[in-house]
């Protein structure tokens, strides 16, 4: 089975998003920030990680960042899901090594739909 | 809404565009209705069928017409029919050319998701194809369809359908909560009022035709016209392109599925169209 690590700061947020990757195939873990995300990925390396990004402690993109350094770290397919939705933000996430990218608010088709891009759903 | 009213717009779908409807979903025709009736400054649906049922007006007849065609559709619907369209149907084509233009039709176009895919694709795969020119239409039995198209302006639900958001990205600039097709892309596309049941002899010729998902709507004796009127708008060496697991098999022998190529169909060279 495919396992996805949920990041978001909002429990809500993690709940909605673990119900519908479930629904599509995946095995869930939760953090509720990049540090606990960056803990997560060192004990075992996510196919995929549903990243938030303005989160406290360490957010999304310096995760992401630090993540695509470490071994076996360019290996998970990392979707960003936050309400940022300017351009220049999409591109910044891209260019630190996102491979998809959900402007919140979301529903199941787009998590789907998106999952289907990077090659996972 | 009476079933007499339900019947007469079942009716009139049918006759001038072929649209199944049925008359015992009145909620149905009741919800698409609504938003016409107001803007056509009727209380209630069932006072702007009256007033159509007293004048005969053509032109309200035709709005009823295409409310009830109204239908979503996303981005790079299914994927697969857009991805043999960049790895093989415009390189086949652009190598049998010659340098002629290709021409590439989005029949049924709705809010033009389609034709912008389509569109994309050729942008990105420009250089690759030689001097071969693309040229690419859109046509909708609706007026308000073809300009939503035409205006090429999105809500953020419809740009995270199936468009990946590296193509956002390139293709798209934001306004407010909008996403609007870059005018590049946007003047790409030439459109058309189009309905595909009635006379297409003055459409010209195409390569390639997407007419996707339009067969489930259309009554049992539109379904054979349909495909006869693509029949006579394609080319010899072109495609059309259907929706995941439509089928013509039973009804029309106009075109032949193009085997290990799931939604396209090539022209039956055995079939003859009607003078």
């Amino acid at each position: 089975m495919k396992t996805c690590l949920v990041v978001d700061d909002s429990r809500v947020i993690r709940k909605v998003a673990r119900r519908i990757l479930e629904d599509i195939g995946f095995e869930i873990a939760e953090a509720a920030d990049g540090m606990e995300a960056l803990a997560w990925c060192r004990a075992a390396m996510p196919d995929a990680v549903l990243l938030d990004w303005n989160m406290p402690v360490m957010n999304g993109i310096d995760f992401l960042r630090v993540l695509r350094e470490e071994p076996g770290g360019d290996r998970p397919a990392v979707v960003f899901c936050t309400v940022e939705n300017e351009p220049a933000r999409i591109r910044e996430a891209l260019e630190a090594g996102a491979n998809e990218y959900i402007m919140k608010p979301f529903d199941g088709d787009i998590i789907a739909s998106k999952f289907a891009e990077v090659g996972l759903a | 809404m009476t079933p007499a009213d339900a019947e007469m717009v079942a009716q009139l779908c049918a006759h001038r565009a072929g649209l199944k409807v049925d008359p015992e979903k009145a909620y149905l025709m009741e919800n698409r209705l609504g938003a016409l009736a107001r803007r056509e400054g009727y209380g209630e649906v069932d006072e702007m069928l009256a007033a159509l049922q007293a004048r005969r007006e053509d032109r309200l007849a035709w709005a009823v017409v295409e409310a009830m065609t109204a239908s979503e559709t996303t981005f790079f619907r299914d994927r697969t029919p857009f991805e043999l369209f960049a790895s093989e149907v415009l390189p086949s084509l652009a190598a049998l050319r010659m340098g002629e233009p290709i021409r590439v039709w989005s029949a049924a176009c709705g809010a033009g998701q389609e034709i912008y895919s389509l569109a994309m694709i050729v942008d990105e795969m420009r250089g690759r194809l030689g001097d071969t020119k693309v040229e690419l239409f859109g046509s909708d039995l609706s007026e308000r369809n073809l300009e939503r198209a035409q205006g090429g302006r999105y809500s953020q639900f419809e740009i995270q359908r199936g468009l990946p958001i590296r193509r956002l990205v390139d293709h798209f600039d934001k306004d407010d909560e909008f996403w609007t097709i870059s005018p590049r892309i946007r003047q790409m596309v030439r459109w058309r009022r189009v309905n595909l049941i009635s006379d297409l002899s003055a459409a010209g010729r195409f390569d390639v035709i997407f007419c996707r998902y339009l067969l489930c709507q259309l009554t049992a004796e539109a379904k054979p016209r349909l495909l006869a009127n693509l029949a006579r708008a394609i080319s010899p060496e072109g495609f059309v392109v259907l929706g995941e697991g439509e089928s013509i098999q039973g009804f029309s022998d106009a075109f032949q599925p193009v085997h290990g190529r799931p939604g396209l169909f090539a022209r039956n060279p055995a079939f003859r169209v009607a003078a």
